[in-house]
């Protein structure tokens, strides 16, 4: 066994261990740790994606030697490493992006107490990515959740709280029928790894037992993990929590959490219910709907916003919506899309929320979009990255977002009753993503009016906001310029789920 | 007597609860009652996983007078399940609990909608 063989788990034990060696340090050393955890597991995530793609096979990992119907499983392949190296990324960027401000916005002796819930939170989005054991998935879940909230609630400013609640209501929610739904699974199949229960289900559904069962498991399991994930009629606490919450845990939330679980949906898709029976329940089409209802209503709650975060929380919604419609295509294609599209939407976002905060900082922190009059001369670095954000989303080519666009139309075009849907929900959603983006673009491009007076200070060097913020129009080009290989990547990835 | 909802009762029960629970946490106002609903939701799985591990006339799988074999004991497996769902629960919980603390502070109520609206009304002025 190779040494690299052992990343997936030395990365989830590190981030987690981290997390309770930051409960006795202070602030400043543990946003170090921190930092360092996110840079190693980034560099293990890596290796373990280069390993898979020169062996060309995933593999499963055995924690503590009992073999397979009993112990407990990780498993790596090529998507696992991939989605866990970009996840790194945008983690690390995102904490040093925004690092000044969590600095002002938290207490000082609760410093610590923040970069343990991003260790905690690094550690159990690694563990979505990597679990091969549904029961450990669902624990993992719960982590994942506390982590977010506490992200949430330790900037006590503003609606933050109610903002927090709201999140912790509608997250247990969806853990609830989630739980309920690995209860009735386990049930039925009598296994929790991923593997045998793939193989008891296979028996099952040829044996055509257990119809309804397994057609209630899909659709809890389904409808538990889009409702923490945000898909559109669930979507109603997504503008509060990254609307309040403090720069990083913003592009944290909507850029990695909502993804996370996303990724696990489409792992057990694949890996434990089977694509061929999903597809054939008819789950699909009904995530394929509320995604189309998504993309359009997301935009349109966006447009009628005035707060710049708030709308920026709003286009996540209509994001999340794109990456159901891409699993409800149900082709292969399809999920490649959406896989894509969850890279592009993690990069981009993040990159959004975090120039975002880089031009509220001189403009007197007022959020509504138009005090952002021409803000983009005064902190030119975070205006050329929300432009590139934004054009990004609208599906400006050389960009990730127009590769993803691009991915959608193309897969559209193999599903003949889903075509046309998609391709007139994607066509009205680019204009409406067009129309309130550009309006943002061209307000922090517009002299601003002295008679005013504006709170026009030319802004502190913020010298970290300004790093992220160049490293992530670095990854929006590498997303876009270097898509085939990335492509290619997400494709053998997918393959090695069967 | 002999329907499958009789026959059984305890998956029957345990799912109704989980309604009951489900339908508190969505739709309460009062953020101790959502609590209590999130409360009888989890325990509603719990009592499902332990009636599914449960063989009528069978030991607790904890090995006793030297009987090794498995078929003397129930399925371990599900109990094992509720107990991380226990410590699960109880931590999200106490994070929920303790945010109620923290809105009853600031905000005076316990009423959701209330809260939201007050929270608004704050951040107007």
């Amino acid at each position: 066994m190779s040494m690299v063989q052992n990343f997936p788990f030395f990365s989830i034990i590190l981030a987690m261990f981290s997390g309770i060696a930051s409960s006795v340090l202070d602030g400043k050393r543990a946003k170090h740790l921190s930092l360092c955890v996110i840079a190693v597991t980034t560099g293990m995530s890596a290796a373990v994606l280069r390993f898979c793609m020169k062996t060309g096979e995933s593999y499963t990992y055995m924690m503590g030697h009992f073999p397979a119907p009993w112990g407990n499983e990780i498993r790596a392949g090529a998507l696992e490493g991939l989605t866990a190296t970009l996840f790194g990324l945008v983690m690390f960027f995102s904490v040093v992006g925004g690092m000044e401000h969590t600095a002002a916005d938290v207490e000082g002796s609760k410093q610590n107490l923040f970069y343990i819930m991003i260790d905690l939170m690094l550690s159990s989005l690694l563990a979505l990515i990597y679990t091969n054991d549904l029961f450990t998935a669902y624990v993992f879940v719960e982590i994942n959740t506390i982590a977010g909230c506490g992200l949430i609630m330790i900037r006590q400013k503003g609606r933050s709280l109610s903002a927090a609640i709201r999140y912790m209501i509608m997250s247990q929610l969806g853990s609830g029928l989630f739980l309920i739904g690995l209860s009735l699974l386990y049930d039925v199949t009598g296994h929790l790894l991923m593997t045998p229960a793939k193989e008891a289900v296979a028996v099952i559904e040829a044996a055509g037992l257990y119809a309804v069962p397994m057609l209630v498991i899909m659709a809890v399991v389904s409808v538990g993990l889009a409702i923490k994930s945000g898909l559109y009629p669930f979507h109603y606490w997504i503008p509060d929590t990254y609307g309040y919450a403090t720069p990083t845990a913003s592009a944290i939330l909507s850029g990695l959490v909502s993804k996370g679980y996303i990724f696990l949906l489409i792992k057990i898709f694949y890996r434990v219910l089977g694509r061929e029976n999903v597809i054939a329940s008819e789950i699909v089409n009904v995530l394929f709907v509320f995604g189309l209802a998504g993309m359009l209503m997301g935009s349109v709650h966006a447009i009628l916003e005035k707060d710049t975060r708030r709308m920026i929380a709003y286009s996540s919604v209509a994001q999340i919506g794109y990456i159901y419609t891409g699993i409800g295509l149900g082709t292969q294609a399809g999920m490649v899309a959406a896989v894509f599209h969850m890279f592009t939407h993690s990069a981009t976002k993040a990159l959004l929320f975090i120039s975002a905060v880089g031009l509220y900082e001189v403009s007197g922190d007022r959020k509504d979009f138009r005090s952002l009059r021409g803000a983009g001369y005064r902190n030119p670095l975070a205006g050329i990255g929300f432009t590139v954000g934004s054009l990004s989303m609208v599906g400006f080519p050389m960009l990730s977002g127009f590769i993803s666009k691009l991915l959608f139309a193309t897969s559209a075009l193999q599903s003949p009753h889903k075509m046309l849907p998609t391709v007139i929900a994607l066509a009205i959603s680019t204009i409406l993503n067009a129309v309130y983006f550009l309006r943002l673009v061209i307000t922090l491009y517009s002299i601003p009016e002295t008679s005013r007076g504006q709170a026009a200070s030319p802004g502190k060097s913020n010298w970290k906001l300004q790093l992220s913020v160049v490293c992530f129009i670095l990854l929006n080009l590498t997303l876009g310029l270097y898509s085939q290989p990335i492509v290619e990547w997400i494709g053998s990835g997918l393959a090695m789920f069967d | 007597m002999d329907t499958p909802l009789f026959v059984n009762m305890e998956e029957t029960v345990s799912i109704i609860l989980f309604g009951i629970g489900f339908t508190m946490l969505m739709l309460h106002r009062n953020l101790i009652k959502k609590i209590l609903g999130m409360n009888i939701m989890d325990t509603a799985v719990y009592l499902f996983l332990a009636v599914k591990g449960y063989i009528n006339g069978r030991m607790v799988p904890i090995v006793t007078n030297q009987i090794q074999d498995a078929s003397a004991y129930i399925n371990p497996v599900p109990s094992g399940l509720v107990l991380t769902g226990i410590v699960v629960s109880v931590s999200t919980t106490a994070l929920m609990l303790a945010l109620t603390i923290r809105l009853y502070e600031r905000y005076g109520s316990l009423d959701l909608d209330e809260i939201l609206m007050r929270a608004k009304e704050e951040e107007r002025t």
